[in-house]
This record gives C-alpha cells, sequence and structure tokens, in this order.
C-alpha cells in the first residue's frame, strides 16, 4: 500500500550565517569520507571510482553558538588509547573544553574511522566519574588530602619500608597506557629507586609473543602492519578476535577480502571475527600446537613448503618436520584439537595456494602456560611457507593496548632496560651514560649488584612476591609495598589471592584517572591512597602503534580537576626520595632533560625525554624518531599512501621544513641512526627486496654465528637488496668495521665515539650510518631464523595441556613442565598444580575461556565509566552451549553461580549461546565492582565508581604461568555453572 | 540537489558499535535513547549478519503520514526531520515506523513519552543551523557545516555509508562486484523466483 503524505512538508532554508566552518576547524568535508569510504582497490583506483561531483555542496554556516559565545576554537590531533591500532582523532576545544570529535580521514592507519570507544573518545573531556584529588584510606573510608600530604606520607613510607627491607620490597606496575616517554621514564625512575621490580601490561598481553619471536628471527613485534594486511591473498586468525579487539583493523582486512584474499579464523567460539570468515574451524581451547602443526604436516606432506626460502633463511627446519610427519599426524591432530583432517587439510591449502598469506593473534596464542611454544609454532608456520619479510604476509601480531608495544619496547619491563639491553653490567654502563648519572652511584641504589643484574618479579605473580613464604623467595624481603601507576587488578588471574595479598600489605597507592578496582577489592581500613593521575588526553607525548609506528598526541585540555600527568608525579616523587636531578640527567653542568612550571608542579618536558630515548634506543631503532620528524608526520598525515603507508613525493612541512618524502608513516621502528640520516623506518620486518635505507632487513644474527658445526647466517645470496656483503654476516662492532676496511668510512668524531663499542652502544650513531648508509647492510647482521630455539624448555614447541585440563587423557599423553624453583625470583609449579588436579574435571566439567568487548579495554575502569559505551553492556555473562545450559535448567539471561576449583564464585547473567560449543564457556574479562555476588559501590570515593559494574572473571581464575615469561594462563581453565 | 541515503553493508559490518557511540557522543543523546543501533541476525552461527539501523530517512515515510500534529518536514536533501514544538508525544510515528526509529526518553512515573526523537542524519531541526537551541533540541547540523552524519564518518569498517544516495551506492555496487556476490539479493530474479534468484542474477550481471 503506498503511504500517503499528510502534507509535502516545509522545504526548510538554511540559516543566514555564510562563513566556513569547516576552514575554521580544519577538518575534512563529507568528499574527504566518501574518497576513504571507496578504497576497495589500490591508490590509484581512488579517482576513477568517485564521482566527486555527484556531492552536493552543502551551503556551509558555522557554528552559530560558538561565534555567539565567541570561544577560541582550536583542533588538537591525538590518537585513541584504546587499542593498539592508533586511530587518530581532532579533537575540538573550545575555550579549553573538549566540544566535539573530528574523524580524521587523512590518517593512514584508521582513515576516519572508528570503534564504540573510538567514537566516544570525547568523553575524557568530561571525566565525571574520574578520581578527583588525591584521597586516602582512613578507617574504612576515602578521604581527600593534598598533593604535599599525599607526598610526604607515601614518600615517607616507601623510604621506610626501603630502609628496613631493602628497595625490592616495593614492587611498582606500571602502563601501558602511558605514552613512550613516561613509560621510559618509569623505568629509569624504578631503576634510580633501587629495583628491578617493576612491569607493566605487556607481561600478561604478549609477553609469549615478545619472548618467542624475538628468539624466531630477532625482534618480538608485529613484523608488517594492519594496513599492509591490504595487500595479503589469505589471513589466518588464530586467537585473535580483532573485530572486537581491533575493530578498525578490520578495514584493511575487509578491504584484502573484497579483492580476493581469504579469511580464515581458528578459535574455540564463533566470534564476530569468525562471522566475516571464509573458513572457521573450531579448536578446543589450548590445542593451537596440535592445530598449527597439523596443518604443517599437509604442507610438508604436499610439497607445499618454500624450500629455497627455507634453505637461504630457516635454521633447523628439518629437525620441525621430523617431530611434525612423526608425532602430528591427523589422527593425533583430530584427538588433541578434534578437528577432522579434511578441514586441517583446507585451512593448510589456503595458506599455501594464496601466498602471501598472513598469521593474526593476540591473546588466544599468548594466554597459556605454553604461549611462548604456541607463538613459535605459528612462526615456524610462516617461515615454512617463506611468508615472513613480505609484504602481506608476516606475523600480523595485535597488541592490545595503545601503547603496549611501546612500554614493551622502552618501558618498565623487570627483566630490561629500554630498548630490550637486558640487565648486565654493560646495559646499566650503556643507560648510565645515556641517563648521564654516574654508574657506581646508580649500583649503590641496588641493594646488590646481583639483584642489580637479576630479572624482577612480574605483574602477573606480585602477590606471590606478598604471600610466598620467605625462604622460597630469591630476593632478600617479601613485597610491602604495592604501587598500582596504570594498570587495573581485574586483569590478572588468581582474584580470591589477590584480595589476600592486597590486605597484607603495608601500602598500596594506586595512581590512575579512575579508582580501579584495586581502590574497592581489598577489605582494609588503612594504608591505601589513590593519586588522580591525568589522561593521555591532558599531555603530549608518543605512542608506539601495534605496527612499531609511533604518533604523537597533542595536548587536547589541560589536566582535570587536580589530577597531574604521570611524568609530573614521577619527577615530584623522585624530588621527595632525593634523586630528581637523576631522573632528568642533571650532572657536571649538563641537563639532558628540563623541568618546567605548571599548575600542576614541576614537570620534565616531554620532547627532552624523547630525544634522551633517541640517543639511547639503538637496539631497535628508536633513535630516529625524532619529536620533529613524529609531528612533522601527524600534521601532513595525507601524504603516506594507505598500503604502504610511505610518502613518496616531496612534502614539506610548514613549521618544521622538513621534507617528509620517503618516510613510512611514524617511522615504525627499527628507524636506525640518528634523526639526521634520515632513516624511513621499516614498515614490515625482514624484508630483502628493499635496501635497508628504503626500510629492508633480513633476519638477526642473534643466537651467535655457528651451532654444532651448522652455520646460523644467511646463505650466499640471501641478503637485503644492494648489500655490499652479499652472504650471511654477523653483527657489526668496531672490530668487523676495522676488518672489512670500513673503519675510515666514519668521521673522526664518530670514530672516537664508536672504538671499543658495537652497533648497539655507539653512541655517535656512526656504525649504524656507514654500515647501512655507505655499505646497505644491516647493523644487527644477517643470519637465519631459528625453527629451533634452544635456549628455551622446548627447543621444538611441545603441545602440553593446561594445567586444569577437561581431558585427563591428554594430560597423560600431553604432561606440563617439572616445577621450577627460583623462577623470576619465585618458585613456580606446573607438574605438581596438574597432578592435583587431573581428575578435576569431573566437578568442574565446562572449560572457562576469557576475552574481550568490543564496547571496553583491559580491566575497564575508564570505559565502564563511560556512559555512551556503558549503556552498551551493562552487565557481565558468561556464554553457555544452549546443550550445557539445558542440562542445568539455565535459561538465557538468568543469573547464574560460576564456579571455580579455587572455591571461589561468581555471580554473572547467562548467555545461552552457540557461539561456545558444548563443554567451554565465556566470560569477557572487562568487569569489576562485584565481589561474589556483591556490589562493592560503597567501597569506592564518592561518585568515583564506574557506572556498570560486574563480577570479574578473573576472581575466579586459576593458577599457571607460561615456562618463559610468567605470562598467566586466562584462556583455559575449568567452572562449573549453576543457577543462581 | 543531492538524495541523501544511509546505506549499511551487511558484509563489513562487525557489530561494533561505533555508529551508535559516535551518534551519542556528537549530539549528547541521553541514556536510554538510542538513535542508532545495531542488529545481528544468526548470533553465534554460520551467516551471522550485522546491520546499523536508524530512521532510514524514506522517500514515502509512515511517520509523516501517520502524525496527528503534522510536525513531520521534509528537506530538500530528502532528510526527514520534525519539530518538537509541534510533537505531542503521541507515538503514532513509532507504530508506523518499520524501523523502530522514534525514540521516547523514559521520564515520569506513567511512562510519560515526551517529544518523540530520532536520527535527523545529522541536520539538526527546525531552527537556525547550528544555533544553541537547535543544539538542545536535536543536537549538531553536520549537514550545513559540509560534512556527513558522524555515525557513518566513523564506520569502523567503512560498512555504514551515509551521503548522497547516487555516490554510495556507486561505492556499495563496486563493492559488490568486486566480492563478486551479493548481486543476488538484488533485482527482478529476487523478488519473483527466489529458487533461481542466484543463478538469473549471474545471468543479469554477464548481460
Amino acid at each position: 500500500m503506498l503511504l500517503t503524505k499528510k502534507a509535502s512538508g516545509s522545504v526548510r532554508k538554511s540559516g543566514g550565517f555564510i562563513n566556513n566552518v569547516n576552514a575554521a576547524l580544519g577538518t575534512v568535508d563529507r568528499r574527504g569520507f566518501l574518497k576513504r569510504s571507496g578504497m576497495v582497490a589500490g591508490a590509484g583506483a581512488f579517482a576513477s571510482q568517485l564521482p566527486f561531483s555527484m556531492v552536493q555542496k552543502a551551503e556551509a554556516v558555522p557554528l552559530a553558538e560558538a561565534l555567539a559565545a565567541g570561544g577560541k576554537i582550536e583542533v588538537k590531533r591525538t590518537v585513541c588509547t584504546h587499542c593498539s591500532v592508533g586511530c587518530a582523532i581532532d579533537a575540538v576545544v573550545q575555550n579549553g573544553v573538549w566540544v566535539r570529535q573530528e574523524p580524521v580521514f587523512d590518517s593512514p592507519i584508521n582513515l576516519g574511522a572508528h570503534c564504540a570507544k573510538g567514537a566516544a573518545l570525547r568523553e575524557h573531556g568530561h571525566g565525571e566519574y574520574r578520581l578527583k584529588y588525591p584521597m586516602k584510606l582512613v578507617d574504612g573510608k576515602y578521604k581527600r588530602i593534598t598533593w604535599e600530604e599525599a607526598y610526604n606520607e607515601i614518600g615517607d613510607k616507601l623510604m621506610k619500608i626501603r630502609k628496613d627491607f631493602g628497595p625490592d620490597a616495593v614492587y611498582w606496575v606500571g602502563s601501558s597506557k602511558h605514552n613512550n616517554e613516561q613509560a621510559y621514564l618509569m623505568r629509569k625512575f624504578v631503576s634510580l629507586f633501587g629495583s628491578n621490580n617493576c612491569d607493566h601490561q605487556a607481561r600478561i598481553c604478549h609477553s609469549t609473543t615478545v619472548a618467542g619471536v624475538a628468539n624466531t628471527w630477532g625482534y618480538g613485534a608485529m613484523t608488517n602492519s594492519y594496513n599492509d594486511m591490504s595487500n595479503t591473498k589469505c589471513a589466518m586468525y588464530i586467537g585473535s578476535n580483532a573485530a572486537e579487539a581491533h575493530p578498525v583493523s578490520m578495514l584493511h582486512m575487509l578491504n584484502a577480502k573484497e579483492n580476493g584474499a581469504k579469511m580464515i579464523v581458528i578459535d574455540p567460539r564463533f566470534t564476530r571475527t569468525a562471522a566475516k570468515a571464509d573458513q572457521f574451524v573450531r579448536i578446543r581451547s589450548g590445542t593451537d600446537i596440535p592445530f598449527l602443526f597439523g596443518v604443517l604436516y599437509h604442507i610438508f606432506s604436499n610439497g607445499w613448503e618454500d624450500k629455497t626460502y627455507i634453505n637461504n633463511r630457516v635454521y633447523g627446519m628439518d629437525k620441525i618436520k621430523d617431530e611434525v610427519m612423526k608425532k602430528w599426524t591427523p589422527a593425533a591432530v583430530e584427538e588433541a584439537c578434534g578437528v577432522p583432517e579434511s578441514e586441517v587439510y583446507k585451512v593448510a591449502e589456503t595458506m599455501a595456494k594464496n601466498r602471501p598469506s598472513t598469521i593474526v593473534w593476540c591473546m588466544g596464542q599468548t594466554q597459556h602456560t605454553i604461549g611462548n611454544a604456541i607463538v613459535r609454532a605459528s612462526c615456524i608456520v610462516q617461515l615454512a611457507l617463506g611468508n615472513v619479510g613480505v609484504a602481506g604476509g608476516g606475523t600480523n601480531i595485535f597488541r592490545g593496548h595503545d601503547n603496549v608495544q611501546g612500554a614493551t619496547d622502552v618501558g618498565p619491563n623487570p627483566d630490561s632496560l629500554p630498548g630490550y639491553y637486558g640487565l648486565a653490567e654493560g646495559a646499566w654502563k650503556h643507560w648510565a651514560k645515556v641517563w648521564n648519572v654516574d654508574y657506581d652511584w646508580l649500583k649503590g641504589q641496588f641493594a646488590s649488584k646481583v639483584m642489580m643484574e637479576k630479572p624482577g618479579m612480574t605483574v602477573s605473580r606480585w602477590i606471590d612476591g606478598v604471600m610466598e613464604k620467605n625462604e622460597l623467595i630469591d630476593q632478600d624481603s617479601n613485597l610491602k609495598a604495592m604501587i598500582y601507576w596504570g594498570h587495573a587488578p581485574n586483569s590478572q588471574t588468581r582474584g580470591t589471592e589477590m584480595k589476600e595479598a592486597m590486605e597484607k600489605l603495608d601500602m598500596m597507592v594506586i595512581i590512575d584517572p579512575y579508582p580501579t578496582a584495586s581502590a574497592a577489592m581489598p577489605d582494609r581500613k588503612d594504608g591505601v591512597y589513590l593519586l588522580p593521575a591525568s589522561t593521555q588526553f591532558e599531555t603530549s607525548g608518543s605512542a608506539t602503534a601495534s605496527n612499531r609506528s609511533l604518533q604523537w598526541r597533542e595536548k587536547v585540555i589541560e589536566p582535570l580537576f587536580e589530577s597531574r600527568p604521570d611524568h609530573a608525579i614521577m619527577y615530584q616523587f623522585a624530588k621527595k626520595f632525593g634523586f630528581a636531578d637523576q631522573l632528568v640527567g642533571k650532572r657536571d653542568g649538563k641537563q639532558n632533560v628540563k623541568v618546567v612550571n605548571t599548575p600542576q608542579g614541576e614537570e620534565p618536558v616531554v620532547e627532552d625525554i624523547l630525544r634522551e630515548i633517541n640517543r639511547g634506543a639503538w637496539t631497535i631503532g628508536y633513535t630516529g624518531q625524532s619529536p620533529e620528524r613524529l609531528k612533522a608526520h601527524m600534521r601532513n598525515m595525507a601524504a603516506f599512501d594507505v598500503k604502504t603507508l610511505r610518502c613518496t613525493t616531496d612534502v614539506i612541512d610548514e613549521e618544521t621544513g622538513y621534507n617528509i618524502n620517503g618516510d613510512y608513516f611514524g617511522l615504525p621502528w627499527p628507524c636506525y641512526g640518528t634523526p639526521e640520516l634520515k632513516h624511513p623506518g621499516s614498515p614490515n620486518l625482514y624484508d630483502t627486496s628493499k635496501h635497508v635505507m628504503d626500510g629492508g632487513g633480513n633476519f638477526r644474527a642473534n643466537f651467535g654465528v655457528e651451532r654444532e658445526g651448522v652455520s646460523l647466517l644467511a646463505e650466499d645470496g640471501s641478503h637485503s637488496l644492494g648489500a655490499d656483503i652479499t652472504t650471511g654476516y654477523p653483527e657489526f662492532d668496531h672490530v668487523l668495521l676495522k676488518k672489512l676496511g670500513w673503519w675510515a668510512d666514519l668521521t673522526e668524531a664518530e670514530q672516537q665515539a664508536a672504538d671499543g663499542k658495537n652497533w648497539k652502544t655507539d653512541l655517535s650513531g656512526g656504525i649504524q650510518r656507514v654500515v647501512m648508509q655507505v655499505h646497505g647492510c644491516h647493523p644487527f647482521g644477517n643470519a637465519k631464523a631459528r625453527a629451533v630455539v634452544w635456549n628455551f624448555p622446548d627447543e621444538v614447541p611441545q603441545h602440553r595441556e593446561p594445567l586444569y585440563s577437561p581431558r585427563p587423557d591428554m594430560v597423560a599423553k600431553y604432561p606440563t613442565h617439572e616445577d621450577k624453583k627460583a623462577f623470576w625470583r619465585l618458585p613456580t609449579l606446573y607438574k605438581s598444580v596438574q597432578q592435583k588436579n587431573k581428575d578435576i574435571s569431573k566437578e568442574f566439567p565446562l572449560v572457562l575461556t576469557s576475552g574481550r568487548l568490543v564496547e571496553y579495554e583491559g580491566g575497564g575502569d575508564e570505559t565502564r565509566s563511560n556512559p555512551w559505551l556503558a549503556e552498551l553492556q551493562q552487565e557481565n555473562f558468561v556464554e553457555i552451549n544452549p546443550k550445557d545450559a539445558e542440562i542445568r535448567g539455565i535459561k538465557n539471561n538468568e543469573f547464574v553461580w560460576v564456579m571455580s576449583p579455587t572455591k571461589s564464585k561468581i555471580k554473572v547473567k547467562s548467555l545461552v549461546t552457540e557461539r561456545v560449543a558444548q563443554g567451554t564457556t565465556f566470560i569477557p574479562f572487562h568487569f569489576a565492582g562485584w565481589w561474589q555476588g556483591k556490589d562493592l559501590i560503597d567501597k569506592y570515593p564518592e561518585g568515583a565508581a564506574p557506572i556498570v559494574r560486574g563480577e570479574a572473571v578473573n576472581t575466579a581464575t586459576t593458577y599457571g604461568y607460561d615456562s618463559v615469561t610468567m605470562m598467566q594462563e586466562t584462556k583455559t581453565t575449568l567452572c562449573q555453572i549453576v543457577i543462581a | 540537489m543531492a538524495r541523501m541515503k544511509f546505506i549499511c553493508d551487511a558484509e563489513r559490518c562487525i557489530e561494533c558499535n561505533g555508529c551508535v557511540t559516535a551518534c551519542k557522543s556528537e549530539h549528547e543523546v541521553p541514556w536510554g535513547v538510542n538513535r542508532r543501533r545495531v542488529v545481528t541476525v544468526n548470533d553465534g552461527k554460520v551467516g551471522e549478519r550485522s546491520i546499523s539501523v536508524a530512521c532510514m530517512h524514506c522517500t514515502d515515510a509512515p511517520c509523516m503520514a501517520v502524525c496527528p500534529v503534522d510536525c513531520f518536514y521534509k528537506t530538500e536533501e530528502g532528510v526527514v526531520l520534525h519539530d518538537k514544538d509541534l510533537c505531542i508525544g503521541c507515538g503514532y510515528c513509532f507504530y508506523a515506523c518499520p524501523f523502530g526509529a522514534p525514540q521516547f526518553p523514559q521520564a515520569g512515573a506513567f511512562g510519560l513519552r515526551g517529544k518523540m526523537d530520532k536520527c535527523t542524519f545529522c541536520a539538526g531541526g527546525p531552527e537556525v543551523d547550528n544555533s544553541a537551541e537547535e543544539i538542545k533540541k536535536y543536537g549538531r547540523n553536520r549537514l550545513s557545516e559540509g560534512k556527513l552524519p558522524a555515525c557513518a564518518e566513523m564506520c569502523s569498517t567503512k560498512a555504514l555509508l551515509g551521503g548522497d544516495g547516487e555516490v554510495i551506492a556507486s561505492i556499495y555496487q563496486q563493492r559488490v562486484k568486486r566480492r563478486g556476490k551479493g548481486e543476488e539479493v538484488w533485482g527482478w530474479a529476487m523478488a519473483y523466483n527466489r529458487k533461481d534468484a542466484k543463478s538469473a542474477a549471474k545471468q543479469e550481471v554477464k548481460a
């Protein structure tokens, strides 16, 4: 039936203003949006696709109220803080208030696109539920105090603990939400305090990736980029739910798909990512190795491996082949992970016949007791197919937080100084020199030289640092104080034990924009301090996205309420501790980092901190990314190609006069040499088809030059484009340079600085310059990747059942590791826990796994306090298969208890769904604020509780840690579910 | 004059709700009022698809037809808008709308309806463009600034397209061609002979 209009409606006229608001705001008009929306083919196809003349030019009208108010309108370019994709945002600020956000269509990374979190970013400018001023717990209630009181009381107490129990009695959890400069300063701060007891989210995020992947081929980072995925012909997501965890990355994948790329998703859950796949394969949680080696079995059986590539660039593949063909037959694979041969074959065939193919993984692979081995199995598949160092290939490892890559690279890691230098004497001496700090003074800050060089505890295990018997821990004292500096507690496992640990501490300090669940979890009467930190929108600095590109954030607004930027708080604490001068490198009339006065007190200058990083982090090429270059990139984003990330024409930045021609967007590390060398950054790692000065490379020589009589260096003819040395070679130092007769290529000043040094410690950058610019070689050498990592517990990746396994038969067949005594300073259990619980699946028959929701991030304190996001997910829930629900009489959307083998139980809503298979359950991990059925709202400071609270899945999770990095096992444990 | 339309590409929508919060943020839409939402079918199964839904700014809008106080009007660009000063909150438009677009604030003890609120295609209301009054009642007026709706501009995968119907149709058409599937859902064959729709559509394309 045709509806008849009652009236044709009045055609409305526009208002009388004619000023062009777009010109005032400098934002992009609708053409910009449509141009980027049409991006399905290569860059060249844009124009032909888009009939711009079809777009009606709108009559431009200004923001009337803005004009009326006479407010000053500014546009600040920043980057979303909610995941590692790095989506740019233009914040419109009027009279100092963040009034709007506009998409940045020019950003080559996100082309203006946002997920729910990015599109709701402006709420950070409201911060209604933030922690507003320093507070301390007095008789069970939070009371407001001043910053001065906070510094004095906390400072005195920490100094006393340091004096009585030693510097290792304080644990510092830093943050992947700090920018690079703050994360770096945090590592330095803890070093000056005299300890390695610091960590951040990477431990429980991708530590296994970093260790496993770096030990395979050199660097432990995403090899390619989100953008490069549009070049792939086949992508296999295994342990990644990108559609929820990295939504904007899907933009590039879906572009690839429209150009014919295949998409495979391997997961225990049918996720929203799986909904977009050509093939979905459901595996039993934690059986990634059987599956991946099952794929490899078919690759070898059909001769699909890249034999030339393996011969030239891979060490130990024969050993893998023997193991795979013997052990991982289709029958064994099906028995372990439940996938029939035909499906595994199809995956292998699709990956092999659609090269370049890529593998994407996230926490699904990393958060296991064997995470280090699982990620290596993925690397091995890619090496076998010759996919690494190729555009469209690689291992696209999606990191979590916005700066977890940067914080891993230069931040508070317990086992390394910035830049993966480690903790050996040489590393300390290198950084002491960069920091302009006396090495012997620094050594004196530590309990001893031994403790100075011993990796600290990890954030995943800090609770054991408090609770474990003193004689069993590998440091003098147990932990007495805990500083949570930008980290949620509900993201760590064993919640019930954590609560006990929190209650046992002498003092807890939470430095965060939000009180976080740490403020509410413990039943304490006193000894808790909450200090309001500013968000990344209230300061400036650089953040490293997952693809290793650095982006500079402008300060959007002044710090809200009484909050202060993290680096200012660090400096102000350092003053209290008496090492403020060392923190900013002030000695002998020199000062590395200037300090300025602000309404938030004294604050080190962020740009200067980055310059100090530039002067020290040679190992991973964090040396070329000067603040000036990064800012020029942010101002000229349109210059970079979406598919290659490169700028290929002369584009002169107006402010600096810097020509960005040749640069890759954000100077993805390694960006070697000094900024003046103008290395363009490395878009895809280990890519031999490019010259090193064009971002090319090869695998790193980091594991010696020979093993059991076999060379570890690349074969003849395998080298990066245009290299003077056309075979494998070791890493460069002054000796090798002299031997090759290249020493004379250094300037006199460089020679002076480089003598006795190598490419990592030569502060002049001369070695890197000569090796790359003059001779086209790679400073870290040219070697083979290792399929066999002999320094790991399992040199060939082995499947081992989780400690809490639903399959006693598989436990017998694939048992876990032996218990370890002192591992990251703590005894760590494997076999004893597994044996004790081998039949526990009778009582707790359901696999419990956890993961992300698109609306929330991490522990969720920030995002659950944002009304625009909170409205979309108001209750925590457990996904349960209809059959499992039916057996238990559970209906959809009713309260259930999830019972854990730890005797804890959590109350969540049921979501009866086929997303999970029978026998598997899933709970998102972002919730907190409830404790075993009880809402803790009264325990938060008034007005600062998140809008949405719920039960934390990690209240119910169990023991289990990776055998190399202490990654916690969150992806496979057991539970039982009953109606509440 | 351009004819403004939305289209949501179900092959691309990943149910990320970016469109929903973009709308909330741009217009400061209160809790409980959803001008836009994402609907998913076959959740958790092969064949799962999502689309983002809001007011479709119908050519022959049922809300306009039923409104007893005639508060709706259509702009030159085909955007269906309404006048909150005229709206009596009766809810007829809610019954008439096939998309559930009209929203009513849930205020008051007896479920008081209040003035209807819905997607404006980011084109405000009858007041002077971007006046304080207009922003308060209807939210921002992006069209008058030469921009397009915030939801579409910020869509994470460019699934939701909003703008001149001719332009977005051509973008969508190119995607369908490139994907080599999806054409079967269009055309006479689909309308009159479901079984043979796919092959018929292919023939149509070949021809």
